[in-house]
């Protein structure tokens, strides 16, 4: 009997933020109910997203509350949040389908929309089925940030263009974005062993340090002298972005927003300078002084990012290339955008895994496991990258009338096949296990970003519409 | 010297299988296929844009080391050839090993095998018979055909699964070097082209990518083609009705759109874009006389042409302007679209030879239509069009194919196929009772493997529990008597 208050008294505070999240996400609900009742159309698209993003917040806070406190009730709560929000979000791509009348992988949108969904199934699968109860606190925030992101976007139903109507288009987009997923959890995987695997955090510190880095310095590729940031314009009337010429996107340049951008990239760089000195001069005192840092240069990216949504979501701005002023949007460029979002984000979880690593070990499952589940994901991931480039091979054969032509991206997605075969070469013929083959997986995954992000924004080719 | 001949013959040939000049290879290979996704490449850029990003200098070492045209540079497919030839070496190396294993299976483990395997288990039985059958049904019933394998002491048994699971890696490396094989085919073989028909027209003669003519043997002639366009105007559809013609007979007609080409001989016909070629195919007018009460008389005529009207006064259609704009007194075109198109008529009687310009829409200062005998309103403008098709011939792309097939199926096998195999062999521990030894081992997937392990050890524990219950029942139905 004592035993049971105890116990009951011991769960007592921590269902207390349950409710509480519970309240919130009810309320939300609630207005967002009354938004519709005025508008009287329930089951948008509109509102099955904004009920999906409640639901995921929802849950990303459990999990986060999860990893924070390790109290198991908070794990159903998000699973059943998670439920909720995959739930809508089906509807969500339910509805897009229908109404444009093909899957929807057309647009950064549409692509963004698959995405999540396949994100939040393979979250719940990781956690019914290998029992990584945490994965939630990595995935749902990228989730959260993935359903903003679309928030931001456009939403119209856009024609698909000759070349795009195509099943094997479909196929190949699909794999794609599965093979991504379960990149995207080798790496979380392959991250938790490190942390379980006793890694330092000094060590982690560096590492966004100078992923962060290197996102201001992609982004500052667009800077113009005067301090400028260029970004492409973006026709309104057409929805689309602003070609001078067929294949050559016309720039506006925002005022300022290059300095901003510089003054971050010191900021994020300012960390990593601090551990090299630390590592140098061999004094712990320096890594006190670059965790402070990074908290500051985390504020530091939330502002620059708000400056940038600001500026960009619409605006007149002129162009070096063109005379008069043109408009912009932030459709226009959803990778900066998802560059400054995701650098908030690994911040973020650097510094949660700095204030809660004793808690983050004990619920991880034991590193071997990890290590296993890793192998195991990117053996889940490298069938699935095979057959994207085959079928992506295939439509371009039947479109383009060649089925490889070495286009950027072509040639990054046979790289980031070379990268996982050398991982699954060292790990079987060499016995590569444990930290090595984390390191490899998250090259891996690196190689992966790249090619769906860096080479559309940093290299031309063919893949224009993706 | 023959001696140190094979000795440095065997040296390259174990430097060659080595993993580690597999990885080496592959590394560079990467940090090559990168840097041409960096450096412009001649093949995509135009030349006065290469010339824009780079200096002289630069320029020519980049095109000194082939850098601007990486993947067709002799040094890459050097490369790519010695990847292929370390897979080949790799496989050879390990093939002979792998395929005794493969024909030979390992049947009656001996004592230091039976020391040595990781997953085994101890079963007390009381004969070794009706151990060997208590373990024979359970195998079976979980799936596997166990085989007897008699011995000079005693009996054994054998049973395994997906032995193939053991051939699958050659599998994989075989298909690599069969998509390698189709690579180097059309590397060599293959020509890319396009060509612009406008409907009617027939050809044989392309232009290759390279900048060589190439007569096909046959011709190809387009009968019709066309766009669909979605309401807010952007294109949805192209589409061309093409024709093969060999020896003056139509051997194969298709209607192509984007994604579905035309396959003749090897050849195929994609469909690519679609164009007004900015001169018309039929314009159709209504004349109405501007005196008399005669009704209107339908004109139909192309670019040109001259068509009479009655007996005395004949139209020409004189000019066509697809995209008009006036400047300076002139009327011009912007472009070859049929944007903001003005035609230019020329109205000329037989008796006075009187000419009288008229413009649709009229233009001032160049429209005279208050002195024709005729006004014009127009019916119906029909442009002609040009549809543009790449025509490509790959001979390697079958190889290519079968090799990504071959590899689905052979990386299916390796990750998702496991070879398991279980040995059962009555043994005598030290006391002298009977025991059974049963051992297992799977290629992938082990805890899998050792939880299904220790399950089938507890069904054979259970069956002879069953069956020693049995035995007691009949004694004691014996005993009863």
């Amino acid at each position: 009997m004592a035993r049971a208050r105890a116990e009951a008294l011991h769960v007592a505070p921590s269902s207390t933020p349950i409710v509480m999240i519970g309240l919130a996400v009810a309320a939300m609900l609630l207005m967002a109910f009354l938004n519709v009742a005025k508008s009287g159309n329930l089951l948008n698209e509109t509102n099955l997203l904004y009920a999906s993003l409640i639901f995921y917040s929802g849950a990303g806070a459990l999990y986060l509350g999860f990893g924070v406190t390790g109290a198991e009730s908070y794990v159903k709560f998000a699973s059943l949040a998670t439920w909720a929000g995959l739930l809508a979000n089906t509807g969500a791509v339910a509805h897009r389908w229908y109404e444009a009348g093909h899957p929807p992988f057309a647009s950064i949108y549409e692509m963004l929309l698959s995405f999540v969904w396949t994100l939040a199934v393979l979250t719940l699968i990781a956690e019914k089925k290998f029992g990584v109860k945490v994965i939630g606190t990595v995935t749902m925030p990228v989730a959260i940030v993935g359903v903003v992101l679309m928030q931001l976007l456009r939403t119209e139903v856009h024609p698909l263009v000759p070349a795009l109507q195509s099943t094997w288009l479909h196929v190949h987009v699909t794999l794609a974005m599965l093979a991504y997923a379960a990149c995207a959890l080798s790496f979380a995987l392959a991250m938790m062993f490190l942390i379980k695997d006793k890694v330092e955090t000094q060590t982690f510190l560096a590492a966004t340090s100078l992923c962060t880095a290197g996102i201001y310095l992609a982004v500052l590729t667009r800077f113009e002298k005067g301090g400028g940031l260029n970004v492409v314009g973006w026709n309104a009337e057409q929805k689309s972005e602003m070609f001078m010429a067929k294949g050559m996107r016309l720039y506006v340049t925002i005022p300022d927003l290059g300095w901003l951008m510089l003054l971050v990239l010191a900021a994020v760089t300012v960390p990593l300078g601090l551990y090299a000195l630390a590592r140098w001069k061999k004094n712990e005192a320096f890594l006190a002084v670059a965790n402070r840092a990074v908290f500051l240069s985390l504020l530091l990216q939330v502002l620059a990012t708000a400056f940038f949504v600001l500026r960009a979501k619409d605006g007149q701005y002129g162009s070096l290339d063109a005379e008069g002023l043109f408009a912009t949007s932030l459709a226009a460029s959803p990778f900066i955008l998802s560059g400054l979002v995701g650098g908030v984000f690994l911040s973020l979880m650097y510094l949660l895994l700095l204030w809660r690593r004793t808690d983050l070990e004990r619920l991880l499952p034991d590193s071997d496991a990890l290590d296993r589940i890793t192998y195991k994901t990117i053996a889940i991931a490298f069938p699935l990258l095979t057959l994207m480039i085959a079928a992506g091979a295939y439509w371009a054969n039947r479109t383009w009338g060649s089925y490889w032509s070495w286009d950027p991206k072509e040639t990054w997605a046979a790289i980031t096949w070379l990268v996982y075969a050398g991982y699954l070469h060292m790990r079987i013929t060499r016995g590569w296990r444990g930290r090595r083959a984390a390191y490899f997986a998250i090259l891996g995954f690196a190689v992966v970003m790249f090619t769906f992000f860096g080479v559309t924004y940093l290299l031309p080719g063919l893949h224009a519409y993706a | 010297m023959a001696s140190t001949l094979h000795t440095a013959g065997s040296k390259i040939w174990q430097t060659l299988a080595s993993i580690k000049t597999g990885v080496v290879l592959l590394i560079l290979t990467v940090i090559v296929a990168a840097a041409g996704t960096v450096i412009l490449q001649r093949p995509n850029t135009e030349a006065d844009e290469m010339q824009a990003a780079y200096s002289p200098q630069i320029l020519r070492l980049l095109d000194a080391t082939r850098l601007t045209d990486v993947y067709h540079a002799w040094w890459f497919v050097l490369l790519l050839f010695l990847v292929s030839c370390s897979i080949i070496a790799a496989s050879i190396e390990r093939f002979p090993n792998a395929w005794r294993f493969y024909s030979r299976p390992y049947k009656r483990p001996d004592e230091s095998f039976r020391k040595a395997l990781r997953v085994q288990a101890l079963v007390p039985v009381r004969d070794e018979d009706e151990g060997l059958a208590a373990a024979e049904r359970t195998l079976k019933a979980s799936g596997l055909k166990p085989e007897t394998l008699i011995g000079f002491e005693h009996a054994s048994l054998f049973a395994e699964k997906n032995r193939m699971a053991e051939m699958a890696v050659f599998i994989v490396h075989t298909s690599l070097l069969l998509i390698f094989l189709g690579g180097i085919v059309d590397a060599l073989f293959a020509w890319h082209s396009s060509i612009d028909l406008t409907q009617g027209q027939q050809s044989a003669q392309l232009q290759l990518k390279s900048g060589a003519l190439k007569t096909l043997p046959f011709a190809i002639r387009c009968d019709a083609a066309g766009r669909e366009n979605y309401p807010d105007g952007s294109p949805k559809k192209w589409w061309s009705k093409l024709a093969v013609v060999e020896n003056g007979r139509d051997v194969l007609t298709k209607e192509i759109t984007v994604n579905d080409p035309l396959v003749y001989q090897g050849v195929r016909f994609y469909q690519s874009s679609f164009g007004s070629n900015g001169k018309v195919d039929k314009l159709t007018l209504n004349a109405h006389p501007n005196q008399g009460a005669d009704p209107a008389k339908p004109v139909a005529m192309g670019q040109g042409e001259t068509v009479a009207i009655d007996a005395d006064t004949t139209v020409q259609f004189a000019q066509f302007i697809p995209d008009y704009v006036v400047s300076d007194g002139q009327v011009y075109t912007r472009s070859a679209q049929a944007e903001n198109p003005a035609a230019h008529l020329i109205v000329t009687s037989l008796k006075t030879g009187k000419r009288v310009n008229v413009w649709i829409p009229p233009i001032e200062g160049f429209d005279q239509t208050a002195e024709s005998p005729y006004r014009f309103d127009v019916q119906d403008l029909k442009m002609g069009y040009f549809t543009g098709l790449q025509v490509s011939h790959e001979p390697g792309q079958w190889a290519v194919w079968g090799g990504v097939l071959l590899m689905g199926v052979g990386l299916g096998f390796v990750f998702y196929l496991s070879h398991v195999r279980f040995w059962v062999m009555p043994v005598r521990d030290a006391r002298g009772h009977t025991q059974l030894w049963v051992g297992g081992m799977a290629n992938r997937n082990r805890d899998a493997f050792e939880q299904r392990f220790g399950d089938v050890v507890e069904k054979i524990k259970l069956e002879l529990e069953a069956g020693a219950a049995d035995v007691e029942q009949e004694v004691s139905a014996l005993a009863g008597d």
